[in-house]
């Protein structure tokens, strides 16, 4: 089969769903188990047709917690693997994403957010699931979520969210929203040769040496998948660097230190944000996915109208780009602007590394956007302190 | 924030092997299990060692390849048979090890997936998974062990507690009517259906090994005494009491209606082999209803001939493939 099946490399018509999907597809990703549920079905949909042509299989689970684990137990057997959710599939997942955390599983799981809590607004938007993609399963674990603003993105941060699933051994998120999610852009895939995939470690020791947890010095233990000849025992409860189950405060002192460390020591690896006109800039508008969209307009009327305005649109939301946000605390920046759907989450990150300098929080609760000149005015409002 | 972090003792790679060498291979079966897990932690009179054994035995009786299996368990007692086979093992979430073995199997259609769990886990917080793995004909062999009653968590009732049972959840006798899991398995869709005791164990072992041939969702449920959780509080006396109970009160019936097997706490305890029928498993479905037309309208399609010199990533990736 030649690649040009799995990687549609050319300029489409497509929305940032589909271009999820897509975007799993270039990464070598044959495995998706998923529920339908609004505003991410389109995943489910595209996955279901496109998989079979690539040797993959779709399977559509009885829920979402019988479909995160069908792909924490597709990726020990060795395949790259994803669902996609939104809000209340995603509070279903937090169960078997702990364990995936705990297990160290490559995947990646995508969740198209909408108003919440509960059923709330299906069809509607929301970005109010920022803190439950930090904190969501019980327990501490280092994190990673992407944030994609456009359906362009929503290709090239899936990819990005596989290679780091696979780098660092843990299922990744990418947070996007119903308004990216549902919106068609022009995506352009790359040739199958520019795209970079990962793999994750594997053991260099045979079976006899071989100890499943103990980590590299990246803090990344190396993965032995089933059938490989490692006969090694995988389970949730906390274990030793062999695998056992350890039920010990000194086991697990090691074994969640690790689990936070290997995301916090690799930030500046995995921390992406796109800054714009921060020289000089006195009022700084911080803006993730769809309210990034009506910032940068925003942004653009504030500087025309002479403001000192810059803006950093994060990429990545977890880890939480802190370093960043500190430097411009110092380097001046009286304020900070942070429109998003809900109401207030990653201003509160903002304002931890604020340096008690003013936050202003451009809360929507769900349903719709921020119109430009509601974070103008919240700028203009910043600017006069 | 500052943080101030305690220094935990390293792992010492010399003390784990050290025991491992003290206390493994002495015994026949050890090839079978992890180095360095024995002791178990069960209560003696328990069934799980007889069916850990059991699997063990139709295993080597199968000559199947060791690296060729892999057992997948959810939370409980039972939950606990996956930590101590030497093979590539995975202690999963409560109820949740159906779906993983989905995924496992369909990522490796070579392997033998085996899901060991019981009564509580597969039948209550597991309950929807169970039925929907059956109706998909997921290739499995699920084990379960019914002991009646949460074990691990000290003895609450569950979905197969007899009516009129005491547990500690149920101090007043339970007024819940139990699954007839078979029943249910059967009703959803199990290729095979068995039930023996601990007390049948070489029935047990054939059952296992025909369900190890067998393609397909197959359901083989254990009846286990539980002389600490369940057999106390029923005065049901001491493991071995509950195997002579076992051996005087069951009734070997096989090819019959499960619905007709019952299972009681006093009366009769219906055994053997009641489902064996043959139908495509989910994956040969996969292949043929849908892996074939997308292969069809690729020929149909005459797509350019691959460049030379690109290798296929599909071939990399491919985790089906038309043919077995």
């Amino acid at each position: 089969m030649s690649r040009d099946r799995e990687v549609l490399a050319g300029e489409h018509f497509l929305n940032g769903d589909e271009a999820c999907a897509e975007g799993a597809i270039a990464s070598g990703c044959r495995f998706f188990a998923g529920y339908p549920i609004t505003p991410a079905t389109e995943i489910a949909e595209r996955m279901a047709r496109r998989l079979p042509e690539v040797s993959g299989v779709y399977i559509q689970m009885e829920d979402e917690i019988a479909s995160m684990a069908a792909v924490l137990g597709a990726s020990w057997g060795g395949a790259k693997a994803m669902t996609a959710t939104s809000g209340p599939g995603f509070s279903l997942m937090m169960e078997n994403i702990g364990l995936g955390m705990m297990m160290e599983t490559p995947c990646v799981v995508v969740n198209i957010m909408r108003g919440g809590p509960s059923t709330g607004l299906p069809t509607l938007v929301g970005q109010a699931d920022v803190m439950q993609a930090r904190w969501g399963s019980h327990g501490d674990y280092g994190v990673i979520a992407l944030t994609p603003a456009s359906p362009q993105e929503c290709f090239d941060l899936t990819i990005r969210a596989f290679n780091l699933s696979e780098r660092y051994r843990m299922p990744v998120f990418v947070l996007s929203d119903e308004i990216v999610g549902h919106m068609y852009e022009k995506v352009v895939i790359p040739p199958a040769s520019s795209i970079k995939t990962v793999k994750r470690p594997k053991p260099r020791k045979g079976p006899q040496d071989f100890l499943p947890f103990l980590p590299a010095k990246d803090l990344v233990p190396p993965m032995a998948c089933a059938g490989e000849g490692y006969r090694i025992h995988v389970t949730g409860l906390t274990h030793d660097e062999q695998g056992y189950p350890l039920i010990t405060a000194e086991a697990h002192e090691r074994l969640v230190r690790r689990l936070c460390d290997k995301v916090r020591v690799h930030a500046a690896d995995i921390v992406e944000v796109e800054e714009n006109g921060l020289q000089g800039a006195e009022v700084v508008v911080v803006a993730y996915g769809c309210s990034a969209r009506s910032a940068r307009e925003a942004v653009q009327d504030a500087r025309s109208a002479g403001l000192k305005v810059g803006m950093v649109r994060l990429l990545t939301v977890w880890p939480f780009p802190e370093e960043r946000i500190r430097a411009l605390a110092r380097k001046g920046v009286r304020a900070f602007v942070v429109p998003e759907v809900n109401y207030g989450q990653v201003a509160r990150e903002v304002e931890r590394c604020a340096a008690g300098r003013d936050v202003l929080l451009v809360a929507r609760m769900g349903g719709a956007v921020h119109t430009p000149e509601m974070i103008l005015e919240a700028i203009e409002e910043a600017a006069r302190g | 924030m500052k943080i101030k972090l305690f220094e935990p003792e390293p792992f010492r790679p010399a003390e784990a092997r050290e025991k491992i060498d003290k206390s493994h291979g002495l015994h026949p079966d050890d090839r079978y299990l992890k180095p360095g897990r024995i002791p178990h932690i069960w209560c003696s009179g328990c069934g799980l060692g007889i069916v850990l054994t059991a699997f063990i035995k139709a295993i080597d009786g199968l000559q199947i390849p060791i690296d060729r299996c892999a057992v997948v368990s959810g939370i409980g007692c039972t939950g606990r048979v996956a930590g101590y086979l030497n093979m590539d093992t995975y202690h999963t979430t409560h109820g949740r090890a159906i779906p993983f073995a989905t995924g496992l199997k369909i990522a490796r259609p070579d392997m033998e997936v085996v899901v060991f769990s019981g009564d509580g886990d597969l039948f209550a917080i597991g309950g929807n998974h169970f039925i929907h793995g059956a109706r998909r004909n997921m290739d499995l062999t699920v084990l379960c062990v019914n002991n009646f009653n949460y074990g691990m968590t000290g003895g609450q009732s569950g979905p197969t507690t007899h009516m009129a049972a005491r547990t500690t959840t149920t101090p007043y006798g339970n007024c819940e009517y139990p699954f007839n899991l078979t029943h249910l398995a059967f009703a959803s869709g199990a290729v095979f259906v068995a039930r023996w005791t601990t007390f049948h164990a070489r029935y047990l072992i054939d059952s296992i090994k025909k369900a190890f041939r067998k393609p397909g969702f197959k359901f083989i449920e254990v009846v286990s005494p539980c002389p600490t959780g369940y057999g106390r509080p029923n005065r049901l006396g001491s493991g071995l009491d509950q195997m002579k109970v076992y051996r005087d009160r069951s009734e070997i019936r096989n090819r019959i209606d499960p619905i007709e097997a019952p299972l009681e706490l006093s009366g009769p305890i219906v055994v053997g082999e009641f489902v064996d029928r043959e139908k495509p498993t989910f994956l040969d479905r996969y292949r043929e209803d849908v892996m074939s037309k997308v292969e069809k309208s690729r020929q149909s399609a005459s797509p350019p001939p691959a460049q030379a010199g690109q290798e296929s990533l599909s071939h990399e990736h491919a985790i089906v493939s038309q043919s077995r």
